[in-house]
Formats: C-alpha cells, sequence, structure tokens
C-alpha cells in the first residue's frame, strides 16, 4: 500500500496551520512555503498519476481499516488527473496572487489557499460519499474566507450569497445522504455500486429519490441552470485569483456527477431510469445557452466570464448526460481545457482591472501594457469561445462528435453550434470595447476620476502567459490527451476493477470491538 | 415514534424552506438552522429508530443501533455549527458595512463600492 496517495491532502493540510502559526506576520516566507508546497503537490499528483496511468487502481486504507466500514482513498485515473490539473493550475494562480500583491491585501491568504487545496483533493481522492461531503465542507470553508478576502461592501455582500446558496447545497447533501444511506445501509462508493445493482425494478422509489437529490446537489455545484444563480455575481466580485481558483470547484461538481454516475447509478439501472436523458441533458443545454447569452449581454468585463464559466459547465455537462464512452472522454477533454481557459480568463480580467479602475465594458483609455493584454484576452477569449486553434475548438467537436447518433442529435449541434456563435459575438464586442475603441477614444481619457493606473508586474504576465502557454501545449499534445481521456472513460464505464479492489482488498479485521 | 419523528423532521424543515425564501439575511440564516436541525434528525433516523440499545458493537450484545449515522450525525453537527458560526460573520460584516440586509441583488447597490483596489 503506498502511502503517497494521501500526501495531496496531509501535505497542505499541515502547511495551512503552519504558515497560519508560524509565518503570520512575513509574507515573505508564506509566499516560499505556499510555492514550495504546490510545487510539490505537482510532483506528487504528477507521480501518482503516472502510476495510475496503466490502470492499476490506486487504494489507501485510512488506519488500515478495511472498505466498506473504513475510510479509503482511491486513486484512479480520472481522479488522478484531476488533483494534478488541480496542483497545475493553483500553481499559477498562487503566482499570480503573489505578482499582483493580492495576497498581501488581507490576511490569511496562503493558509486558505492551502485549506482549499486540501478540500478539493480530498474530494477528487476519496472513496466514500460521506467523506465527499466533508472535503465539500473543507474546501467550501476556505473558499468562504478566500471569497470576501480584501474585503469591501460588494464582495461581502456577494460572499453572503455564495455561502447561503452552499449551505443550502450542503443541508441537501447530508438529505441525499440520509436517503441512501437508509435505503441501502452504507456510504461506501464501491460497496453502494453493488448494492443499488441489487436493487430490483419495483422497489426503486427511495433510492431513485436519492439519486435524484444527489444529482441536484452536484448540480449546485457544477452551476446547471436552474441552480446556477449564485455564480456570477460571486465569481465577478471574488478577487481575480480566487476566481481563477474557483475554475477548478465547478469541476469538483461535474467530477462527481462522473464519478458517482458511473459507478453507483449507472444509466442502464432502473434507479436512474431516464434520470440523464429526460432531466439532465437538457438542463444542460439550456445553461450552455443561457451561459453564452449572458456573454452576450454582460455589462463588466468580470460578469462576462463569470457566464461563460457557465457555458461551459453547460458543455461540458451536454457531453457527460450523453453517457457514453464517447460523450465522458469528450466531456474530460473539455473539463481541462475550460479550467485552464476559465482561470486564465478571470487573471486577464484583473490585468485589465489594475489600469483602468473598473472593468465595465465602456471605451475608456487604453490600459497599461495594452498590447500584451489584449493579445492574451484574445487567445483566452478564442480558447474559451471554441476558435480554432485553441482547445476548445477541438473539444468542442469531441462533443459534436459524441453527440452525433443520438436522438437528441439536432437539438444538440444547433444549441452548441449557435451559443458558440453567441458567445463569439459577445467576445468579439467586449474585446473591440476594451482594446481597440479605447485607442479612438483617447480624447475623453482625462473624464476618468483620479485613478493610479499601476503597470502589473512580470510575474503576474508570467503566469497567464503560463496558462496560455498550457492552453497551446494542450492544444498541441489533443490526441495524446484525447486518446487517455478515451482510457479513462473506458475505466469509468468498467468499474469492476475499482470494486472489487476496494471491497476485496484485506485491512483490519472489523471485529466487534469496543466503540472509541 | 416514527410519527414524532418524521413529522418533526417534517415541520422544521417546512418552517426552514420557508424562511430560506424570504430576502434578507437574518431569517434566511435562522431558516438555515433550522434545515441543519431538520437533516441532522434525518440522518440520525436512517439508521432506523431503536429505543433503548446502545450504539456499541459488542460480543454477545444482540440488541443495539446502528452506530454509523450517529458518528455521521456528529461530524454533520459541528460542520453546521462550524458553516453557521461562518454566515454569520459574514451577513453582520455585509450588514454593517452597506446598512442592508438584503441577500439578493440589490438593482440599486453601487456596485464599484468595494471594488478594485480595496
Amino acid at each position: 500500500m503506498t502511502h503517497w496517495i494521501i500526501a495531496p491532502v496531509i501535505l497542505p493540510a499541515l502547511l495551512a496551520p503552519f504558515i497560519v502559526l508560524a509565518a503570520r506576520f512575513h509574507i515573505g516566507i508564506q509566499r516560499v512555503y505556499s510555492v514550495v508546497g504546490v510545487v510539490a503537490l505537482i510532483g506528487i499528483s504528477a507521480g501518482l498519476a503516472w502510476t495510475a496511468s496503466d490502470g492499476t487502481i490506486i487504494l489507501y486504507q485510512l488506519s488500515d481499516w478495511a472498505a466498506p466500514f473504513g475510510i479509503v482513498l482511491v486513486g484512479d485515473r480520472l481522479s488522478t488527473m484531476m488533483i494534478l490539473l488541480t496542483a497545475v493550475l493553483a500553481l499559477f494562480v498562487l503566482l499570480y496572487a503573489i505578482g499582483s500583491g493580492w495576497d498581501d491585501r488581507g490576511r490569511h491568504f496562503h493558509a486558505l489557499f492551502q485549506f482549499q487545496l486540501m478540500g478539493i483533493m480530498g474530494a477528487f481522492l476519496t472513496g466514500d460519499l460521506f467523506n465527499l461531503f466533508v472535503f465539500f465542507e473543507v474546501l467550501l470553508i476556505a473558499s468562504y474566507g478566500l471569497m470576501i478576502h480584501a474585503g469591501g461592501n460588494a464582495r461581502l455582500q456577494a460572499g453572503l450569497q455564495y455561502v447561503l446558496f452552499n449551505l443550502i447545497g450542503s443541508t441537501l447533501f447530508l438529505f441525499a445522504l440520509g436517503s441512501i444511506y437508509a435505503e441501502t445501509g452504507t456510504l461506501n462508493m464501491a460497496d453502494l455500486a453493488q448494492r443499488v445493482a441489487l436493487i430490483g425494478p419495483e422497489e426503486t422509489v427511495g433510492i431513485r429519490i436519492a439519486a435524484v437529490l444527489l444529482l441536484l446537489v452536484f448540480a449546485i455545484k457544477a452551476a446547471v441552470v436552474p441552480l446556477h444563480f449564485w455564480l456570477p455575481s460571486s465569481y465577478a466580485e471574488a478577487p481575480a485569483p480566487v476566481a481563477a481558483l474557483f475554475a477548478i470547484m465547478t469541476k469538483v461538481g461535474a467530477y462527481a456527477i462522473i464519478r458517482v454516475y458511473t459507478l453507483i447509478f449507472p444509466p442502464d439501472l432502473d434507479v436512474t431510469m431516464g434520470l440523464h436523458d429526460l432531466w439532465l441533458l437538457p438542463a444542460a443545454l439550456v445553461s450552455l445557452a443561457i451561459g453564452m447569452i449572458g456573454v452576450l449581454a454582460a455589462k463588466q468585463l468580470d460578469r462576462l466570464i463569470a457566464f461563460s464559466v457557465i457555458g461551459s459547465m453547460g458543455m461540458v455537462m451536454v457531453s457527460i448526460s450523453l453517457f457514453s464512452a464517447a460523450g465522458i472522454a469528450a466531456a474530460l477533454y473539455y473539463i481541462v481545457h475550460s479550467t485552464l481557459a476559465g482561470a486564465a480568463l478571470f487573471l486577464i480580467a484583473d490585468l485589465v482591472r489594475t489600469g483602468r479602475a473598473n472593468l465595465d465594458l465602456t471605451p475608456q483609455p487604453p490600459v497599461a501594457g495594452n498590447a500584451l493584454t489584449a493579445g492574451m484576452f484574445f487567445a483566452g477569449a478564442i480558447a474559451m469561445a471554441g476558435l480554432p486553434p485553441l482547445s476548445g475548438f477541438l473539444g468542442k467537436l469531441l462533443v459534436l462528435d459524441a453527440a452525433y447518433g443520438t436522438d437528441l442529435v439536432v437539438w444538440i449541434w444547433v444549441i452548441v453550434l449557435g451559443a458558440s456563435l453567441i458567445s463569439i459575438l459577445g467576445f468579439a464586442r467586449a474585446g473591440s470595447i476594451l482594446f481597440w475603441k479605447a485607442h479612438s477614444d483617447e480624447t475623453t481619457g482625462e473624464t476618468t476620476e483620479a485613478f493610479e493606473a499601476q503597470a502589473p508586474t512580470p510575474l503576474a504576465y508570467v503566469a497567464v502567459g503560463g496558462l496560455i502557454a498550457l492552453l497551446a501545449a494542450y492544444t498541441i499534445f489533443a490526441g495524446q490527451m484525447h486518446s487517455y481521456a478515451t482510457t479513462m472513460a473506458s475505466q469509468l464505464f468498467a468499474p469492476e476493477p475499482y470494486i472489487s479492489t476496494v471491497i476485496n482488498t484485506p485491512g483490519k479485521l472489523s471485529k466487534p470491538k469496543e466503540d472509541h | 415514534m416514527e410519527f414524532l419523528v418524521a413529522s418533526s423532521i417534517g415541520i422544521l424543515t417546512a418552517g426552514g424552506l420557508y424562511l430560506v425564501l424570504r430576502l434578507r439575511s437574518f431569517p434566511v440564516i435562522l431558516g438555515i438552522s433550522l434545515l441543519t436541525y431538520a437533516v441532522n434528525v434525518f440522518l440520525f433516523a436512517s439508521g432506523r429508530l431503536t429505543v433503548g440499545a446502545p450504539p456499541v458493537l459488542r460480543d454477545g450484545m444482540t440488541t443495539y443501533t446502528d452506530p454509523l449515522p450517529q458518528a455521521l450525525v456528529l461530524t454533520a453537527i459541528v460542520i453546521s455549527f462550524g458553516m453557521t458560526a461562518v454566515v454569520v460573520m459574514i451577513g453582520l460584516g455585509a450588514f454593517l458595512g452597506s446598512n442592508d440586509d438584503h441577500v439578493d441583488d440589490q438593482p440599486d447597490t453601487p456596485k464599484d463600492e468595494g471594488e478594485g483596489t480595496a
């Protein structure tokens, strides 16, 4: 049993209190520890992803207790890829936070950042549903702190909304867990997969309610329409590096849907009949449409990007709700792409903000470092809107290809292509107002209120440039990435090794003994 | 007893939902606490209700109640207390900062107030 798989959870969990307790007053030391921690996380995650890439299921039994009762961490291809993506994203976000000085504008940024990473890593690695809830809470409570980092009334109000919405989501999650436990008597995912498959067609009412509740919870996390209302304000008001890190949080919801609804509630069961194609797919199509219409309608750049996140989640969910191997593979490819692109766009919005006081989409004098920022926005917008040559285009092609041959192919193609067109218009409008009309309008430049434009530091540019370079690399290696996504999907659709590894690995005997 | 527990969960949930749908932060926070009480009782009951039996597995025990929901409820209670404390602090901060306890986006709220390099 390798102990490395718990390191992505333990390392931030140890680092965060250390930063709070020992390095509270020294931002320099905090930065060093935080960056070193994240680089180590990348190393560990890459090692785990390498181990899992040949199909190995990495199992870790905490305190050596065996599976159905003990807590387990499980790493397969999907979860190790997600932790690697999280770690890589975290590094660039952290570099940007340091480069732009965001981490110095309030207290405990780095500690909260590490706690947030701990929650995300744990949510990806955990093997039972209750610990998924616990890790959700860990990542949420850290995100509440990060969300209101650096204060301000608008941020506090948006933060209150965000917290309340997520608390309701958590309560719903507990209701779902309670019903699942009442129906099956277990919360371990592998054990559940076995037991749910045994439920006959005449007894599906209770477990079906549980499955729907669980889907609702994950849809809240993934901001699927009609449960997306919390996202635009929260993401637009959050500090830019935090919003960029949040790009992975919606994907936690998508990951949970993929994991639970391939392993426990696969679509061919009586329990889940119609759940994916009748409910999830239309909701996903609507969120794709609403997200992209929001891109066109937004009056501020940060809201525009927040809506594009909703739209890209819609794209991911369309692809997931097809529930074929090709659909899941396309979704996995698109998840990585949209995480990187969304994060890059939020950071670029902050670059724009440092030069022009606000993000209103009105002509204002050019921002400092205009050409470079404009170029980066251009690249990010191309990626997000899904134009060639960047990876969004390939991802969209994969989604369209996966939808080909299903009953709803016409609907899916029309909405995906129409939404892309609208989002291209929205991004083109925003970009031309921000960067081109600025030059034609230079005479009015004196009228803006006294605002000291400061040029972003080189490190901030390095962070954003790094994300865009990653996107480019992701496009170049699209073939390899897609074939890996296909192997991931095939592993998800053949869960027997996962289940047998979790259930049959011996641990400490759970003999009747003193409760502790 | 089943009826009592079920109806108390139902009443707590109904009250909680009603309060959550209000637009001001105090009733909403109160509603969320009611909902968490409801969910704690619900989780507790999900292992079936047994009277007078300990949640301990031990040699020679014949009747016991399922210990797992109790462990789950303990965790859930701790988490919900912590979350309530956080949301009260944030709600208080939002109220004191803008003298307004609405939860929704108010159209007249000056958006740019705390932004930028705040």
